[in-house]
């Protein structure tokens, strides 16, 4: 398996790692079961992602997903960051080897579960916004997570 | 620093077993079937390699038949052993649930065609009793399989107890000593085994040659069908170059092996004291006793093996894992799973394995740099938080 120079350079040196005292959207996804979990912090001010921390246990794809996922969002409306896909971690890695796609989808997963849990607080509804419950990506055979 | 501490996986062709090889990609390329003297030069430097595995070994050189790989060795005892008995026997095997992929997954497809299979479960060290396998003994038991010595975690099973009660019950017994083999001393007529496989790769020979040790009387179906190569028994053109390199590499890996287990096993508990004495929160997955001299596996709680490996990698050192993520399998291994670690314990382990090559300087230089590796990743780990937090 070989990862490319971008997925090594996010993963040697992972931009925004650490918590957010004043976060005002947390979320966790994965499972340690399956060997990968991710919390995303967030600060959002007027619906405007102004900063944004990860912690991450998991394999060298996992936190290079959830740096590059950080590093898409940060800077971007609510709305603007639910748009971003699993495709578009992959792309800016410039890809990843076919068993680590789940990495990528957790990615996506940990961004919705944090603007989840911050819409929450603010009263909203995030299914309004397109946000489903967030699932491992269902490519793990190792635990019943997803309960499918 | 470069550290090479995988050598459970492969080691490194020794100059010596290179030089030993050299004629066989030059003058000495006659295929050892014919009559004319081209041919009687490899057929000699064949006998001769047959005898220095069978030295090595403790048996007759007419009981070593070469292969590919151990792999190969590990299919041909199983299947040949268990086609051929079965209609005398019966269509019961017994294993342990740690085995090497090519046991398990032969004995897979075995049992597709009908085979029933026991694996019998180790404790928590990773070792099975002579008292389980006389347990799960049947009257229609064809073959016990139980592996010498375990690739992952190093334990040594009591080959020589479980191979008398085989005896006593009339039951061949095979075992993979691919682990083994120039690493401790493996003696067939000690451990009473009728099938024993080896792998000259593991101790640095080159890759694509094995060895399959058959008792005299003992007569596994062939795998493939062809010329009459190997007495009949193994067709197809010998690899005359692996198979010197297979003979002289376990000739030196015998001679000096009082002498290399000695400076391996005070390598891996150097490792040992100082992973444990640097590292808080780690368990060691190798045995206390009964272990290969040069396997340290151990799990760093909260943080993931294979971030660990690309790290270790970044500073020069080879190593492997058990996680789930590094060998690209959904689950972590089944050897860790198998000795009861929890899941997330087991995607956290790292396993060295080191050979006489290996220096204290080396072992010294991973225990600078390990636990750093170790603090960093656990720095990015919200389980570690979560852990220190339980602890407050």
């Amino acid at each position: 398996m070989i990862y490319s120079a971008k997925v090594m350079d996010h993963f040697m040196n992972p931009r925004n790692v650490g918590e957010l005292a004043d976060a005002n959207g947390i979320g966790e996804v994965g499972n340690p079961k399956c060997g990968d979990i991710m919390k995303i912090y967030l600060k959002i001010d007027h619906d405007i992602i102004t900063d944004v921390k990860f912690k991450t246990f998991g394999c060298g794809a996992a936190v290079a997903t959830s740096s590059m996922a950080t590093e898409l969002i940060k800077g971007k409306s609510v709305k603007e960051a639910l748009q971003m896909t699993n495709k578009a971690v992959i792309e800016a890695l410039d890809g990843l080897p076919p068993v680590k796609i789940h990495c990528s989808v957790l990615a996506e997963e940990a961004v919705q579960a944090a603007i989840s849990d911050y819409l929450v607080k603010k009263g909203e509804n995030p299914a309004d916004y397109g946000i489903k419950a967030p699932h491992c990506g269902g490519s793990c055979s190792c635990c019943d997570h997803c309960g499918e | 620093m470069f550290v090479y501490a995988d050598n459970a996986a492969t080691t490194k062709i020794d100059p010596e077993v290179v030089q030993a090889m050299m004629p066989a990609f030059g003058e000495l390329y006659g295929n050892p079937s014919t009559i004319y003297s081209k041919g009687r030069e490899a057929k000699e430097a064949v006998e001769k390699a047959r005898e220095q595995v069978a030295k090595a070994i403790n048996c007759r050189p007419s009981e070593i038949y070469f292969t590919s790989c151990g792999t190969e060795s590990d299919n041909w005892a199983i299947r040949g052993i268990a086609t051929r008995y079965a209609a005398k026997k019966g269509k019961h095997i017994i294993t342990t649930n740690i085995e090497h992929h090519a046991v398990f997954e032969c004995l897979k497809a075995l049992e597709k065609e009908g085979f029933e299979v026991t694996y019998l479960p180790v404790d928590e060290e990773g070792f099975v009793t002579p008292e389980q396998v006389k347990a799960a003994l049947r009257p229609d038991t064809v073959l016990i399989t139980i592996m010498t010595a375990n690739n992952e975690i190093g334990s040594i099973q009591p080959i020589e107890e479980i191979a008398a009660v085989a005896k006593s019950h009339g039951v061949l017994i095979h075992t993979d000593a691919v682990q083994a083999v120039g690493h401790i001393p493996v003696d067939v007529q000690k451990m009473g085994v009728d099938l024993l496989s080896l792998s000259g790769h593991k101790f640095h020979a080159p890759k694509g040659v094995g060895a399959l040790y058959v008792r005299r009387g003992v007569l596994p179906d062939n795998l493939m069908n062809g010329g009459g190569q190997e007495r009949n028994r193994r067709p197809g053109t010998e690899n005359i170059a692996g198979i010197i390199g297979l003979g002289a590499a376990i000739e030196k890996a015998t001679a000096n092996l009082e002498q290399d287990m000695k400076h391996v096993a005070f390598l891996r508990d150097r490792l040992i004291d100082g992973i444990l004495k640097t590292i808080p929160k780690c368990k060691i997955n190798t045995p206390s006793h009964d272990r290969l001299p040069g396997t340290v596996n151990v799990s760093v709680k909260h943080i993931e093996g294979e971030s660990m490996l690309l790290l270790l990698d970044m500073n020069g050192i080879c190593a492997t894992s058990g996680s789930a993520c590094a060998s690209g399998d959904l689950d972590p291994s089944h050897v860790l799973l198998a000795i009861g670690l929890p899941h997330e314990i087991a995607h956290g382990s790292v396993r060295f394995s080191f050979c006489a090559d290996n220096t204290v300087e080396e072992i010294d230089y991973i225990l600078d740099v390990f636990p750093k590796i170790a603090q960093r990743l656990r720095e990015m780990s919200p389980l570690w938080d979560e852990a220190n937090q339980d602890e407050n």
